[in-house]
Parts: C-alpha cells; sequence; structure tokens
C-alpha cells in the first residue's frame, strides 16, 4: 500500500492504494464519488472521464499512485458554487442530451474540456472530439446541440427542436 | 402555442439534475455495510464436460469466504423460458435446465461454473483465477452454425435435444398452402436470402446485484440492474430458488440503459442472493464489460429466405419467410417468443398483402443465449420485408416509393385484420409517407446525385415503411399464444394529506423519463403542478405488481394504468366534494383542480378535497372511507401500433467502399405524444442503434464458439463521428382507439424501421452508379463488404 494525496474538486483528500488502484477505483470506492462511471474494461467507453491537472483524461488509464499532488476534479465538482447547474450542464438538460444518465459523467467533463479548448466547437468538432465517449441511448444528436447551445450557438435550426 | 406544462409539454427531465451532477445511484454505486465480493468464474470454451473442480486452492487465497460451484445449485430450480412455444407438429419446444451456475457441462464461453466470494475485489478476482486453474474441463466440438446444427445430430448442445432444434414453428399453419398457391400463379416472384446480424444490447451500465439476508426476519433483499424488479422477483422466488415472493425485496435503482438486455433473470442474481444467505453479509457483483460481452443476453442472429409473389405491376399477392433463429445455449426468459410471436405476427407489414406464412425454426448453439434487443423480432421482421420490397420493386424496374404507394393498407381499410393474426386499430400510412419525402427533399434527390457524382461519390436513397405491434400486452391473447405470465401492469395513485401525490407505477425507467412524463399526465387530468407529484418505481416494496419495461409498453399499458388510477381519484373526490358542498354527485364536475357544483360558484380546490379526506371531520364516513388512494390494473384489449416512413441518403466512395449517412429523416405516428422532447429522443437513439447494426455492429464467434468480438475494441460502437443529426417528426398521428390516452409506444420504432432505410440506400447508390449485379450487401455493410460486392 502507498499513500497518496491530491486535491479533489477542490479538498485535500489521501488515501492507502495498492499499486494496482485505478483512479477511477480510488474515485469511486475511495473517496465514494460515485459519479464517475466505469462503463469498460478497456478504456473506450469515456463513463469515466475526469479532469486532471486540468485536462481530461479517462480515469480507468492513470493509477492513483502516480497522481500525488495532482488537482483533479470530478462530475461532482461540475456545478456552480452555489450548487446550481452550470452552462454545461443546464445545456445537457435543457437539450435532452441524456437519457439513462450513465455515460453522462463524462460527457459532460469531455465537453468542458472541449469547449476550454475551442469555444465555439463546429458540429463536426464536436463529434469528432467525443470520439472517446460512447452513448447507446441518445444517438448523440442532443448531446452534440446540448453542447453548441452551451458554447453560446444558436441551435434553432438543428431538426427537432 | 406549445404547452408549457402537462400532456403534450416539452417538459424538462427532472432526473436529469441528479445525473448531471453525479448524484444518480446506479447498483454499482451503493456500499453495503459489511458487504463482500463475488467473481463468477467463467468457462473459455464453447462446450466442454466439467471433469473436476478442485476449490481448494481458492479456499486457501488470502480473503477468499465462500466458493460456489454448479453442484451447490443442482437441488434448485432453473431459469425458465417465460413462453411455451408448440411446433408445427402440435409438439411442446424442448426447453432443457438453465441453471444457476453451469453443471457437468459448460455450453458457451463465458457460462459460469462456479463463483468466489471474498472480503475485497481483487481477492475474489484473485481466488477466481486459483479456481480456474484448478479446473479441469474436457473440451467438447462447438455447435456455433445454425445449419450445422440442426443437420448433425451427433453433436448436441443439450444431450436430451439429438437436432439441436428447440422448435419448428409456422405462422400461421392454416396459411401455408394458400401462400404456396399464390407464390406459383404469381407473375413474378422476388427471392432474397439475408441475414439479421447478432448484436450485443450494450447498455452503458454493465449488469450489477447486491444480495443481502436478514437472519433475524429472513428477508432477502436483491439490488439488481433491472427493467423489471417484479419479475424478476417472481422467477426467482416461483422458478429458482423457492425463497416465498413475501420474503424478498427486489431494488432496480437508476439503471443505466437495458434495449432488453436487462429484462431477464440472470443467474448472478441468484448466486448473490444465496452467498448473502450463506455469509450473513451483503454480497455484491459487477460485470465487466468483457463479462457482459460472453453473458448478457444477444440479440437478432437471424437467418432468412423471403419470397413475395407478385404481378408485374407491383401488387404483392403472397409473402412467405423461412427463417432460422439462434437463440444460444439455454433460453433465455423472452427467447422463444422474440423470434415467433414479436416477429412472425408483423410479417404482414403495413401493407395489403392477402397470403402471408413464416416458418421459423429455433436453434441451440454454443454460444451466449440471444433474447430480445430494442424492438425483437419486428427489426428483423422489417428488415426482411422492406429489403424484400426493394428488391422486388428494382426486378420489375419499378420506383420503390411508387411500389409502397400501391400496397400500403389505406386509412379507409382501419381496423384491418391481417393475415398473420393481427387487428391494426389506427394508421394513415401514405401520410407518414408523404411526410417523409417531404422532410427529405425527396423531389431534390436527383440534383444531390449529380453533386455527389461531381465529388467522384455514388449517392443513394433508401426507403423503409414499417409498422409494429408494441405495448406488450392483451394477457388474454398472449396466454393463448403461450405467455406463462399476464401482461396488464399497474399503478396506484397516493394523494397526501396536504395535496401531494405519490404514484407508485409497475413500469421502471432507465433511461425514458417516466419521473418526468408520468408527472405530467397525472398533473395535467388533475389540474395541479407537476412539481406536487412524485414517481416511484423499480422497488417491490413500494409498487404495485407491474411487469416492467420493455416492448414499448411504459406508457401505453402503465401510463393507461395510471390515467385509470386517476380516474378513480377524480370519482372519490367528487363524491367528498358532493358531501361537503351539500350538492348531488351527479352535479360535481372537476375541471383544473377544482370540483364545483354545475351552474353555480360553490367549489372546492383539490387540496381541500385531499384535506378532508385525511382529515375527515365533514365527511361522510357512513357511505365513504377516509383517504384518497387508488391503485388501477389496465389489461388492454390489444397491441398499439406505431407506424411510421424513414428514408436514409447516403454517399459510397467507389475507391473504398466506405458509406457515409447524409442524412436520416423519420416521420413516425406514435398517436398521442405526452413529451414531444422524450419521444424525439426515443427515435434518435432508437434509429441510431439500428444505423450501429446496419453499418458497424457485428457480434463474431470462431467456429470454436470464440468471442471474437468481446470488448469496444472490437465490436463497434456507434460514436459521435459515425452518425448525423437526425430529422424526427411525429405530426402524422391516429390515435390509438382502444386505450385512454390514445397513446402507442415510441421506445423501439427507431430500431425497428432505419436498418433496412440504410441498407436499401447503399443499394440504390450502388445500382445508380452502375454496379447493377449488386442486389444485396448483409449487415453490416463495412467498407470490405461493399467494395467486395462492388468488384465481386
Amino acid at each position: 500500500m502507498t499513500q497518496v494525496t491530491m486535491t479533489v474538486n477542490g479538498k485535500a483528500v489521501s488515501g492507502d492504494v495498492e499499486g494496482r488502484t485505478l483512479l477511477s477505483e480510488f474515485l469511486r470506492e475511495g473517496l465514494r464519488l460515485t459519479g464517475t462511471h466505469v462503463g469498460c474494461d478497456t478504456s473506450q467507453c469515456g463513463a469515466c472521464v475526469v479532469h486532471v491537472n486540468g485536462t481530461a483524461i479517462k480515469s480507468c488509464t492513470a493509477l492513483a499512485a502516480d497522481l500525488e499532488g495532482a488537482e483533479v476534479v470530478t462530475i461532482e465538482g461540475m456545478a456552480n458554487p452555489d450548487g446550481s447547474l452550470s452552462t454545461i450542464q443546464q445545456a445537457f438538460q435543457d437539450h435532452h442530451g441524456l437519457q439513462c444518465g450513465f455515460c453522462t459523467p463524462g460527457m459532460v467533463m469531455s465537453a468542458a474540456a472541449l469547449l476550454k479548448e475551442n469555444p465555439k466547437p463546429t458540429e463536426h468538432e464536436i463529434r469528432e472530439y467525443l470520439e472517446g465517449n460512447i452513448c447507446r441511448c441518445t444517438g448523440y444528436h442532443n448531446i452534440v446541440k446540448a453542447i453548441m447551445a452551451a458554447s453560446g450557438q444558436d441551435v434553432s435550426a438543428i431538426a427537432a427542436e | 402555442m406549445p404547452k408549457d406544462h402537462g400532456i403534450g409539454a416539452r417538459s424538462k427531465r427532472r432526473e436529469d439534475t441528479r445525473f448531471l451532477t453525479g448524484k444518480g445511484v446506479y447498483t454499482d454505486d451503493m456500499a453495503m455495510q459489511g458487504q463482500v465480493y463475488a467473481v463468477m468464474v467463467r468457462s473459455t470454451v464453447a462446450h466442454g464436460k466439467i471433469v473436476s473442480i478442485d476449490t481448494s486452492a481458492a479456499e486457501a487465497m488470502p480473503g477468499v469466504l465462500a466458493v460456489f460451484t454448479g453442484e451447490d445449485f443442482a437441488e434448485v430450480g432453473g431459469n425458465p423460458a417465460g413462453w411455451l412455444i408448440h411446433s408445427r407438429n402440435g409438439e411442446p419446444m424442448r426447453e432443457p435446465k438453465r441453471p444457476v451456475l453451469a453443471h457437468g457441462k459448460v455450453r458457451h464461453v463465458g457460462d459460469a461454473y462456479a463463483a468466489v466470494i471474498a472480503e475485497t475485489y481483487a481477492q475474489a478476482k484473485d481466488g477466481a483465477e486459483a479456481l480456474a486453474a484448478g479446473t479441469v474441463i474436457e473440451e467438447l466440438p462447438a455447435v456455433i452454425d445454425m445449419a450445422a446444427a440442426v443437420a448433425n445430430a451427433d453433436n448436441r448442445v443439450h444431450d436430451e435435444i439429438p437436432d439441436n432444434l428447440c422448435f419448428d414453428w409456422g405462422w400461421i399453419e392454416d396459411n401455408r398452402e394458400a401462400v404456396d398457391q399464390a407464390m406459383k400463379s404469381a407473375e413474378h416472384v422476388t427471392t432474397l436470402e439475408l441475414v439479421n446480424n447478432r448484436l450485443v444490447p450494450n447498455a452503458m451500465e454493465p449488469r450489477a446485484s447486491i444480495g443481502e439476508y436478514n437472519p433475524g426476519t429472513g428477508d432477502y433483499k436483491l439490488t439488481t440492474t433491472s427493467q423489471n424488479p417484479h419479475m424478476t422477483r417472481l422467477l426467482v422466488c416461483a422458478f429458482v430458488l423457492g425463497i416465498p415472493e413475501n420474503k424478498l425485496t427486489v431494488v432496480a435503482p437508476d439503471v443505466g440503459g437495458g434495449f432488453g438486455s436487462k429484462i431477464y433473470h440472470y443467474g448472478e442474481e441468484a448466486l448473490v442472493l444465496a452467498a448473502a444467505k450463506k455469509l450473513g453479509r451483503p454480497v455484491r457483483w459487477t460485470a465487466e464489460r468483457s463479462e457482459s460481452f460472453l453473458s448478457d443476453a444477444h440479440g437478432r442472429d437471424h437467418v432468412t429466405k423471403i419470397e413475395i409473389g407478385c404481378t408485374k405491376e407491383g401488387e404483392m399477392l403472397a409473402l412467405r419467410a423461412t427463417t432460422m433463429a439462434n437463440v444460444g445455449a439455454y433460453l433465455s426468459n423472452f427467447a422463444t417468443v422474440t423470434p415467433t410471436y414479436l416477429h412472425g405476427t408483423v410479417m404482414a407489414g403495413p401493407y395489403k398483402t392477402p397470403h402471408v406464412y413464416v416458418n421459423l425454426k429455433t436453434v441451440f448453439t454454443n454460444t451466449a443465449p440471444v433474447d430480445a434487443y430494442r424492438g425483437a423480432g419486428r427489426p428483423e421482421a422489417t428488415y426482411s420485408i422492406e429489403r424484400a420490397i426493394d428488391k422486388m420493386a428494382r426486378e420489375l424496374g419499378l420506383d420503390p416509393v411508387e411500389v409502397r404507394r400501391k400496397n400500403l393498407l389505406t386509412p379507409d381499410m382501419f381496423p384491418y385484420t391481417t393475415p398473420v393474426g393481427l387487428v391494426y386499430d389506427t394508421g394513415n400510412y401514405q401520410a407518414t409517407l408523404e411526410k417523409s419525402l417531404d422532410l427529405a427533399d425527396y423531389a431534390g434527390f436527383e440534383a444531390r446525385v449529380a453533386q455527389s457524382a461531381a465529388n467522384g461519390k455514388l449517392r443513394g436513397i433508401g426507403l423503409s415503411t414499417w409498422v409494429e405491434a408494441c405495448g406488450l400486452a392483451p394477457s388474454h391473447l398472449v396466454g393463448q399464444l403461450g405467455s406463462r405470465v399476464g401482461l396488464y401492469d399497474a399503478a396506484t395513485v397516493r394523494v397526501n394529506a396536504t395535496g401531494t401525490l405519490s404514484v407508485m407505477t409497475g413500469a421502471h425507467s432507465h433511461g425514458q423519463g417516466h419521473e418526468t412524463v408520468f408527472a405530467q399526465i397525472v398533473a395535467d387530468k388533475l389540474g395541479i403542478s407537476e412539481d406536487q407529484v412524485e414517481i416511484v418505481h423499480g422497488d417491490t416494496s413500494k409498487i404495485p405488481f407491474g411487469m416492467g419495461s420493455y416492448g414499448s409498453r411504459s406508457l401505453a399499458v402503465a401510463g393507461n394504468a395510471m390515467n385509470n388510477a386517476v380516474d378513480k381519484i377524480i370519482a372519490k373526490g367528487k363524491k367528498i366534494a358532493a358531501h361537503m358542498l351539500e350538492a348531488a354527485e351527479g352535479d360535481i364536475t372537476f375541471e383544473n383542480g377544482s370540483f364545483s357544483v354545475a351552474g353555480t360558484d360553490k367549489a372546492k380546490s383539490f387540496g381541500e378535497i385531499a384535506f378532508s379526506a385525511y382529515v375527515p371531520h365533514n365527511y361522510p364516513l357512513e357511505e365513504l372511507e377516509p383517504g384518497l388512494e387508488e391503485t388501477a390494473f389496465y389489461d388492454p384489449n390489444n397491441f398499439t401500433y406505431p407506424a411510421g416512413a424513414y428514408l436514409c441518403e447516403v454517399e459510397v466512395d467507389p475507391d473504398t467502399g466506405v458509406v457515409e449517412i447524409m442524412n436520416f429523416t423519420c416521420a413516425d405516428d406514435f398517436g398521442n405524444v405526452m413529451n414531444p422532447m422524450v419521444v424525439e429522443g426515443q427515435v434518435h437513439g432508437g434509429v441510431v442503434q439500428g444505423i450501429g447494426q446496419a453499418m458497424i455492429e457485428q457480434t463474431t464467434y470462431d467456429q470454436s464458439g470464440q468471442l471474437l468480438s468481446g470488448s469496444y475494441m472490437e465490436y463497434a460502437m456507434p460514436r459521435a463521428d459515425d452518425v448525423p443529426m437526425i430529422t424526427v417528426d411525429h405530426s402524422c398521428a391516429t390515435p390509438c382507439t382502444h386505450n385512454p390516452l390514445g397513446v402507442k409506444g415510441c421506445g423501439e420504432a427507431g430500431a425497428i424501421g432505419s436498418p433496412p432505410a440504410v441498407v436499401n440506400a447503399v443499394i440504390d447508390a450502388l445500382q445508380r452508379g452502375g454496379y447493377t449485379h449488386v442486389t444485396h450487401v448483409d449487415m453490416p455493410v463495412t467498407p470490405s463488404r461493399v467494395w467486395a460486392a462492388m468488384n465481386g
């Protein structure tokens, strides 16, 4: 066991981890931050995306023991300080960008990273960026629309509003 | 002006708040005091005799608490099929026992034959590895290919079933001769052989179950990823473990998608309950995605020959389908109804074809069980019909759109009794067809072909006009056909003393938005705010006995049960109001949340009536019980019949065979729509699952029975950059005539209607591009298949 200390959603946390403990396991089992979901075992589905030191990563691809001192943000840290939904979260609700909710935390984290890099992405750019996040419910239509809306673009012309 | 609340409004989903902030609670998110972990030990061979299992090494591993093998469950029951189907010769289907853990033999890769329980997940996993190392399994030849399975009587999945045939079914057998005659005398017969490719449902949340046992009371609790907790309880109690139903609570909390795969009871659910009792501690199991691929029920997997007899003008006279359907190694709960009554009964499609006959052989193989996956039988039927009618049009030199116009049922023909046993209540197939052509700018298609050609691409357009039967339902009918359960649903509406409502439903939401949409319906009918209505689902200790959500039944069945329970509330409210207002009950009207005496200004609000029911100081106690709570069970007298027309436009790159979907248009008839936003979302998702089937998804076993597509590295899931925006419309509505809300199911439509539209579009592109020898390409239409067809 190794002790690891990091900052998660602005709070200092520490825990004992095995060498094989993934960040996703540490968040879910160690810290009980179960909003980060695990949908596969091959780092393909993207349900576990979090931000580490400002970059979006799949938390199943990182070992917790390697992240001493890291700044981690999970879905639980994405709402506004007053608890209301952030712009991206609100856009997902407004445009029905989620159904069962399982892939949603990863989608929101990826969307936030995208908009940081590219504040006004095109539909094509959004679809390319989300290539690592699988959703089985929505067909992506309303996810793409929500992200365009969150970036301040007019989505009223997109089919089915 | 669109409504801003109630029925028909685009109310935003209340469940989103928790899902968007990481506060949803899915099964694997729960931590139980004293919990321990189960890991299943699964067969690595497709077919084998279990020679010996030495559990001692596993039991000696650190943290290991218990080991279970098939021997531990040899004396308990098996997991049954929900429908008893009879063969054409009258014999009942062959129904081998499906045990909790494989015993004696393993029958597919992933078949669980043991489980290891340990203090931590890692220890359980290490223990499972040790147990596998101590197991001797003698590999036997695997039965994989369906035709070979039936032909080779010596190679058996189940020793007692010589030809691996579950049943040989005809629908409707009395039609067979007339169809044969019509085929013989038809001016033209189109024949098409096709494969409906095997899929893995792939709900994003892997299956998970937690078993608990209270030794003080003898009560069990199962928290599990289920679409229908009451059916799971019934199966566990009455068939598998023999627990009295009143001693088991099944809870399906937030569930991350189902698409059919979580309808069924699986052995892991019984295992965690038995282990919890043995150890006196909560036992949890969560599938890894690789286990999901190996052990979730798969979908589709039909091989079909379809023939259409017609006139030279394209009038369809007879349709015959001969299908082999794979059920895998064991019968999953809906495995026998999916290829039969959910497939054969819709083979008339939306057409006037007078003679239809379906023959279906259902075959055991050494592969994972196959069962209902979004659409369940109806996508298979629709794909066969819609591909064949397109081929027929081409062979006759006719326009596929015109051929459909000629053969579609017309609005004056409803209610319409099909030659395969259904009565379509309403529909306007011309309206949805014309709507789709309009929305897709069909008139401008030729110009787009020229534009694509200028870019070196072949453009094609494909149409699919479909109807399906859903809202599973009428108990009297399904009972005659072989269902071992009823298919009603139930709702309890509890008006609280302060006027808020708790509404318990037998339906289960795993993404469909019931918490929002059901509240819209109740609030609208009672003239109150949606915020006053709480929808409770998924917990057998709280909800009335319902059959859960699958087969596009939530709204059509459970929603109408709720409607009827609310009507009972209003009826009782009128009695209370009559007493309080000193008027005759018949003079009381209820509107906009107010009970009033007709023709006067005397009125009591809904809240006042509710309060009076619970504080009955001025109340007709001699005639009326206090309280305001009503339950309704609703058993419809027919399925509902949503229908639509889908148009897909593709570009094919002639150099590579790569297909790109340029646009996809859906015109659907779902009857009355409760929340258009949610309905559109259902169609988007269904269409993309159908596009996935048509273009990229494929489950492949090799001849030894190894699953080659066992992870997201090999099984291609549709991703955001694989699909376009989708145009959807549901304005051509013909309300259902036999349910109070006038609704039809919408959950499966997209997955049913879309695959043939995609393939028809690809064939159209190739034909227009001069590749006239290509009349069919099997799904998925991958670049290699398309290129090979073009250059073959």
